[in-house]
């Protein structure tokens, strides 16, 4: 084994892709279902969010709350999550029931569940910065939440500065690097196939 | 009714059922969703003539 890192971190990453296995052009037959589109969806939606938040981001509370465009913006990004959130609980629900940790992809399942709460997260950070009396209200109310378990001085919803530095950065970061391994799994062991489907195989995944 | 239950500008009315308490918005989308995920599982699926295009594994 070579003592060269760069050739041992090459072995590991790139030299395990199939360049038709990362950029495919053919699916099994079983793909072509409408329940198989929604983890695409989600992956759409998560872009459109970033998108929309990269450029809140830069024009701060006062343009989102007072102009028209700021005012565009922000629903776009409110409604992007809320589509993200509906397309993942589909996708969550279609893989749950076909049990998609078969066939060595039970990283895939866990990077999935885990980007599910990270996601769960972020959008929560993302209610305490509207910067209203909506976020106002849901930072109090969180803030009895999360003293009750104990966790109230880790994490201080009333703490603006700590909710939007997460929101815009370190929960972002999570998101962004679970869902890039959550795909790259996908592309590497391939879309689980259907139940039935392993039965007419007649093997055991 | 229906009008009333969407509207948005004003606090959210509250489905009650015994220890069960949701806002008919998250109701809503709840529903949405159950309905979205039977309708992925029942429509089938558009499909294209396979002999327009040729995978890369058939190519030579």
């Amino acid at each position: 084994m070579s003592t060269m890192w760069t050739t041992r971190l090459r072995k590991a990453t790139v030299e395990k892709f199939e360049p038709q296995d990362v950029l495919p052009d053919e699916q099994p037959s079983y793909v072509a279902s409408f329940i198989y589109v929604f983890g695409v969806l989600t992956l759409a939606a998560l872009f459109i969010i970033i998108g929309s938040g990269l450029w809140l981001t830069t024009k701060g509370a006062i343009w989102w709350h007072s102009s028209s465009v700021g005012h565009f913006v922000n629903s776009v990004h409110l409604w992007s999550v809320e589509l993200f959130f509906v397309f993942m609980v589909v996708h969550l629900w279609g893989k749950f029931w076909m049990a998609a940790w078969r066939g060595k992809r039970l990283m895939t399942w866990v990077t999935g569940a885990i980007a599910f709460l990270a996601s769960v997260a972020t959008g929560f950070t993302g209610y305490l910065i509207q910067w209203d009396f909506d976020s106002q209200w849901i930072a109090t109310q969180a803030k009895d939440g999360l003293n009750s378990v104990g966790i109230g001085s880790f994490f201080n919803t009333l703490n603006t500065g700590q909710a939007i530095l997460l929101h815009v950065s370190l929960l972002p970061l999570v998101v962004g690097l679970i869902v890039i391994w959550h795909v790259i799994l996908v592309r590497k062991n391939g879309v689980v196939p259907p139940l039935d489907a392993n039965e007419i195989a007649g093997g055991t995944q | 009714m229906v009008l009333e239950a969407i509207s948005l500008s004003g606090p959210a009315k509250f489905f009650n059922w015994g220890f069960i308490s949701i806002s008919i918005p998250n109701l809503i989308m709840i529903g949405l969703i159950v309905v979205l995920f039977v309708l992925a599982l029942v429509i089938p699926f558009p499909t294209h003539d396979s002999s327009e295009h040729t995978p890369s594994s058939e190519r030579k």
